[in-house]
């Protein structure tokens, strides 16, 4: 099909618009293959964002599967009532919320305080190799990473069994509701530093060595460069990646804890995506589900829109 | 340039040293468990006394792999999976990013630029999508897994301000010499841009070899799900049912770990990633580097 258009083009307006036909309708030809080749992702968009946008009536209906969702009948705000009336929703937010939080605090002070010790080492290789070790488990899914730490973190697993040969008592990592948003944190945490690290390692290699040789003659040592150069010098890509993380606020990480939860911390590892996912769905309560899941898409737009606001603000960033 | 060192600054480097040695020593340990347990045999196995090497030596669980049917029908659904997926994805970023990003723009651009920010922004949940995908027909085939994901609006807006790097001079003098946009799409931004394609190549190989959940919510029976998926079932959710139509009872009962056959499926898993790793490395500094801070 490709040819074939480029030769139509070609050879009815071998030397754009001044053969015959008028300026304005070579232009408007012209832009036919602009149409063209947004057409699919405007089917895409349609289809799997737009179409399911539509199905958020759901949250206003009792939804009736064998009817479908236009045809189902309206009952107002009863759904997002009978959502504010279960007692576990206040938790959920709260878990949701705090797991969400921690794991955007640890994980930016770990990749920024990592970024900084691997940018004090001299020795390039390795470096490269500390790093390359650093992000190999950024690239796994949760489901491997998740089944190597449940077995590593259980009870009779290989970290209790170490603690125990060292005379600790075990730890119930998964199982006990004290520890398991620290759980979710931390192994989210040691997924994801090496690879939130990229950014600032970008940062500091952008600094400009003369600044470091110049202070270096003045005679500054090593903390001296750190506080006044180096520091500063991430600084605008620190504060960047601290607004644009206000987008995930809500985001406590559906796989990881899907996938690492049990029952028995239902209490504290039940998060907006589980609960949505394990009653809407699983429990074909589809009309609660899809007003959670609109309450939670409808605070995430107005935090991501002011992510990016402030990002365009302090950090002068755009994404387009 | 000759540094006078002090004592401090040795101290600290040899800390540091050692510190990010145990750092990268870390991250690799949880996976060289796993890889000693996989080949370990049934009694140390189901004991917990391997470590960090095999105890009882065996590859018993590699070769049951070989013959264990879903595990392969479920690699190859993922295999086709990645490279449907990652080809129908790339041909579409290609095709909505040269539109937008031409500055002599046309009716109609900045509001495609909003539909595409908007659906980013914004979606509509689980439960809607989950609906909308099942009313279309695609529960439960192939389509459900690489269609839904086709429009990825990130790699979009990457390739995007790529291509809006390139000199416009060129597409000028391409234009007057005749050429349509399909020739300057295809011929002229696609040759400079296969670094850049490349990166949103791999993360998306990346992230359909990894998807999980779609295949779990979305395909309904076992037999149509990609490896993820069939991983979560076998290794997080122990479906004793699947485990079981997997191996003899006989065999079970003697040498065969359900610990050791999960952690051979994890490894077998993780070798397409870890064959990419390399790839990854090189390219995905650019790819981070590349949509973000503009100057």
């Amino acid at each position: 099909m490709r040819p074939v258009a480029a030769s139509v083009s070609v050879t009815r307006f071998p030397v754009g618009p001044s053969v015959g036909v008028s300026r304005r309708s070579w232009r408007l030809r012209r832009r036919v293959p602009l149409y063209l080749m947004l057409l699919p992702a405007l089917i895409g968009l349609a289809l799997f964002h737009y179409y399911p946008m539509y199905g958020i009536i759901v949250a206003f209906k009792d939804y009736q599967p064998l009817i479908g969702f236009a045809e189902s009948p309206w009952v107002g705000w009863y759904n997002f009532r009978l959502m504010f009336s279960t007692p576990d929703i206040w938790e959920i937010l709260r878990n949701t919320v705090v797991i969400a939080v921690g794991k955007i605090i640890v994980s930016q002070v770990a990749s920024v305080s990592f970024a900084l010790l691997l940018n004090e080492v001299a020795v390039l290789w390795y470096r490269r190799l500390i790093q390359s070790l650093s992000y190999v488990l950024h690239f796994l899914s949760w489901v491997i990473l998740g089944g190597i730490l449940l077995d590593l973190l259980a009870m009779r697993g290989l970290v209790n069994n170490t603690l125990v040969n060292v005379g600790l008592p075990r730890i119930p990592f998964l199982n006990s509701p004290a520890l398991f948003q620290p759980t979710m944190i931390l192994t989210d945490v040691f997924k994801n530093f090496g690879y939130g690290a990229i950014i600032y390692l970008a940062a500091l290699t952008s600094i400009d060595p003369n600044l470091y040789e110049a202070a270096a003659v003045d005679g500054a040592n090593r903390r001296q460069l750190l506080r006044h150069i180096t520091l500063p010098g991430i600084a605008p890509t620190i504060v960047l990646l601290a607004a644009l993380s206000l987008g995930s606020v809500l985001n406590a990480g559906f796989e990881q804890v899907l996938v690492m939860s049990n029952p028995l911390v239902l209490s504290t590892g039940d998060i907006i995506d589980t609960y949505v996912y394990r009653v809407g769905l699983l429990g074909a309560k589809y009309g609660i589900g899809t007003a959670m899941g609109l309450l939670k898409g409808l605070v995430s737009l107005v935090l991501i829109t002011l992510s990016y606001y402030l990002a365009e603000r302090l950090a002068n960033y755009r994404i387009f | 340039m000759i540094r006078a060192r002090s004592w401090q600054s040795t101290l600290f480097d040899v800390f540091n040293l050692g510190f990010l040695a145990l750092l990268g020593l870390l991250c690799l340990l949880p996976l060289i468990h796993t890889f000693a347990v996989s080949l370990s045999s049934k009694g140390p196995s189901m004991a917990g006394l391997v470590s960090f090497w095999p105890v009882g030596f065996t590859t018993y669980n590699y070769e049951h792999l070989l013959v264990a049917s879903q595990f392969q029908r479920s690699f190859v659904i993922s295999l086709v999976r990645v490279l449907a997926g990652t080809a129908l994805t790339l041909l579409v970023v290609v095709l909505t990013a040269y539109p937008l990003s031409l500055a002599e723009g046309f009716p109609g651009q900045r509001v495609f630029k909003w539909i595409l920010i908007f659906a980013m922004l914004f979606s509509g949940g689980l439960i809607p999508w989950f609906l909308a995908i099942r009313s279309l027909g695609l529960y439960d085939t192939m389509g459900a897994l690489v269609l839904p994901g086709v429009v990825q609006m990130f790699s979009i807006i990457i390739m995007l301000n790529f291509f809006r790097q390139l000199p416009q001079e060129m597409v000028e003098a391409a234009a007057i010499d005749g050429a349509s946009h399909w020739n300057i799409l295809f011929r002229i931004y696609l040759p400079l841009s296969l670094p850049c394609l490349a990166t949103l190549g791999l993360f998306s190989a990346v992230g359909h070899w990894n998807a999980w959940f779609d295949g779990m919510v979305l395909m309904k029976r076992v037999a149509n799900y990609p490896l993820q998926t069939y991983l979560q079932t076998v290794v997080i959710g122990r479906s004793f049912a699947e485990i079981i139509s997997m191996v003899d009872t006989r065999e079970l009962a003697e040498k065969l770990s359900t610990r050791s056959l999960q952690a051979a499926m994890i490894i077998v898993a993780m070798i397409p990633i870890l064959m990419l790793y390399p790839f990854l490395q090189r390219y995905f500094l650019t790819g981070l580097t590349l949509g973000s801070v503009k100057g």
